[in-house]
């Protein structure tokens, strides 16, 4: 495929996972859709292009390592299990149902899910384990690991950040879905976290900052991340909350809200 | 004997059978004994600095690859600075994570309060998946290490500081189930950690009395052997539980669980009543806080 095509391919995906996740939280009647829609070119690009990985064969040794740390978001993931061949489409129409193999928050009952989440924080944590197996192994498989801004507010992360640089995971890319919003208002009002890409150059890490909805930026910053040896390489991708519905973008109520039946009628019309 | 050196070369030991074993210690692998396994195996040991919740969350990523990952720090942090991290990210994914925590209870002593973890228990208690092994003695520490291995899914060790005294007579380590060491028919005496010794030394005392007391060592707290309390329940006028715990939510609550609920019976708790500990030595703190060996005689004969 050419570059432009492929280009093209990822974000019409990026779009179509867009509306799964538009169509799976009206479905549900609860959810997280504001920061599903910011980190959801994010995850296209991992799953469709960035990551080596056999959708038939989860446990395959072989696989790169995703960890996605702000588990509320895991609409966007499941939608990109789903289209990628995990599981059939007909389970995203189950999400957060007594049953499902969609639990609220990531679970390993998912195939493709290495590690549940949802107590922000801990996710960059997991990931330096799986960097550190990884290398134990003398295994070259890649760890990824998608966080999101406010998350980085728990101390957890510092921890963490400190070690993988101590231990020098060049094998890991961590993304920061950067949309500015948490659930009580703007982050800079609530908890500020900027300068972020000083905060983690001053822990040693390569920092790459990008438009997070630029397709050709992500695969561009993943590319050089590969490149980067004897530390860790982190993405601050620049996202807006909701993106790709008018309506929902930059809104906070869309945080933690599904939209209603009318809300989704206009949202996929926005994403045809 | 001191049951942290066992752990140590215990994990020598595992280390050399198994390539996929991996240790991990926040700062304390002096104190730990993890150091031991350190030393011989460099490229399998990971030290978190002081940052025990970094520890248990990578504990559940490197587990997620295939690795059996020892966890060790003091149980106060441990069981509390990471019990997030234990909860949703090592225990929910039912993951090979075996958290060997020293330092428990009052008996480390000089150090304090804030060093001298009483609720441990109780915390790991609470968590589906987790089980719970408190050895008695050096020997049993190292069948307990042993059995954390080998049990599948998250396990919590709980080791003290002090040296502690071999236990004579006992039989060999079964996971789950409870050792009666005297097979009395007036009381049961159940413990667990260094309060086995404690025990011991009461039945003796009672014996002198003309009571004959039935001492349960019952190191695997979860799951706990409901057979052996319930026929203690049974053939015994009451139950005497003591551990270096919180009276609250520990193995004595395990055991009125157990009792309660299918033999109704008389059980008096010899634990730490709603204080938190202090500065002293081991054997002052254990009479300051009614752990003694007196303690124990008293509360047998309240059940009499």
């Amino acid at each position: 495929m050419s570059q432009d095509k492929e280009i093209k391919f990822l974000e019409d995906k990026a779009r179509h996972i867009r509306r799964l996740i538009i169509r799976m939280l009206v479905k549900a009647g609860s959810g997280h859709p504001g920061g599903s829609l910011s980190c959801a070119d994010i995850i296209t690009a991992l799953y469709f292009k960035a990551l080596r990985h056999k959708p038939n064969e989860p446990a395959w040794p072989g696989r790169d390592r995703f960890h996605l740390s702000k588990g509320h978001c895991c609409p966007a993931l499941y939608a990109a299990l789903s289209e990628a061949g995990y599981f059939s489409e007909e389970h995203l129409w189950t999400l957060r149902r007594l049953g499902s193999i969609l639990q609220g928050h990531p679970d390993r009952r998912t195939p493709g899910v290495e590690v549940a989440s949802g107590s922000l924080g801990q996710g960059l944590s997991v990931a330096l384990g799986m960097s550190l197996a990884g290398r134990m192994d003398n295994k070259d498989y890649r760890v990824y690991c998608l966080m999101g801004d406010g998350e980085t507010q728990e101390g957890n992360v510092w921890e963490a950040a400190m070690a993988c640089s101590h231990y020098k995971c060049d094998n890991l890319c961590a993304v920061i879905d950067c949309n500015g919003l948490q659930i009580d208002g703007c982050i800079g009002e609530i908890m500020s976290l900027e300068p972020i890409g000083d905060k983690w150059r001053s822990f040693c890490w390569n920092v790459l900052e990008i438009n997070g909805h630029s397709m050709p930026e992500i695969l561009k910053a993943f590319e050089a991340a590969k490149a980067v040896k004897g530390r860790p390489s982190i993405v601050i991708a620049r996202t807006t909350k909701g993106k790709g519905v008018s309506f929902m973008e930059n809104v906070l109520e869309f945080h933690g809200r599904a939209p209603t039946k009318e809300e989704a009628e206009k949202a996929l019309k926005e994403l045809e | 004997m001191y049951q942290r050196d066992v752990y140590g070369q215990t994990l020598i030991e595992i280390g050399r059978k198994d390539p996929n074993l991996v240790v991990l210690d926040a700062d304390l692998s002096g104190s730990t004994r993890t150091c031991l396994f350190a030393k011989e195996f460099k490229s399998r040991f990971f030290n978190f600095g002081v940052a025990e919740q970094n520890m248990m969350a990578a504990s559940a990523g490197l587990a997620s690859c295939g690795k059996t990952v020892f966890v060790s720090t003091f149980a106060i942090f441990a069981a509390g600075r990471a019990l997030d991290q234990i909860r949703n990210t090592a225990a929910y994914n039912n993951f090979n994570v075996k958290i060997v925590a020293t330092h428990a209870g009052v008996s480390v002593g000089p150090d304090g309060a804030s060093h001298q973890a009483l609720e441990d228990i109780a915390l790991m208690r609470l968590i589906p998946y987790m089980k719970i092994i408190a050895p008695c003695d050096g020997p049993q520490t190292k069948d307990a290490v042993w059995a954390a291995y080998n049990t599948p899914g998250p396990v919590y060790v709980r080791l003290g500081r002090p040296k502690v005294p071999t236990i004579p007579g006992r039989g060999p380590f079964k996971f789950g189930e409870a050792e009666v060491l005297t097979n009395g028919k007036d009381v049961s005496i159940i413990a667990c950690g260094i309060m086995l010794k404690q025990a011991l030394d009461a039945a003796a005392i009672l014996e002198k009395e003309k009571v004959n007391c039935r001492v349960i060592n019952i190191h695997t707290i979860k799951p706990i052997d409901a057979k052996t309390l319930i026929d203690a329940a049974r053939q015994t006028k009451g139950l005497v539980v003591c551990e270096e715990h919180t009276i609250v939510g520990g193995l004595a609550s395990a055991v009125d669980e157990v009792v309660s609920e299918n033999h109704p019976a008389r059980v008096i708790r010899v634990g730490v009543r709603n204080r938190y500990g202090q500065s002293g030595e081991p054997e002052e703190l254990l009479n300051e806080y009614q752990l003694s060996v007196n303690d124990i005689v008293s509360a047998c004969k309240k059940v009499l």
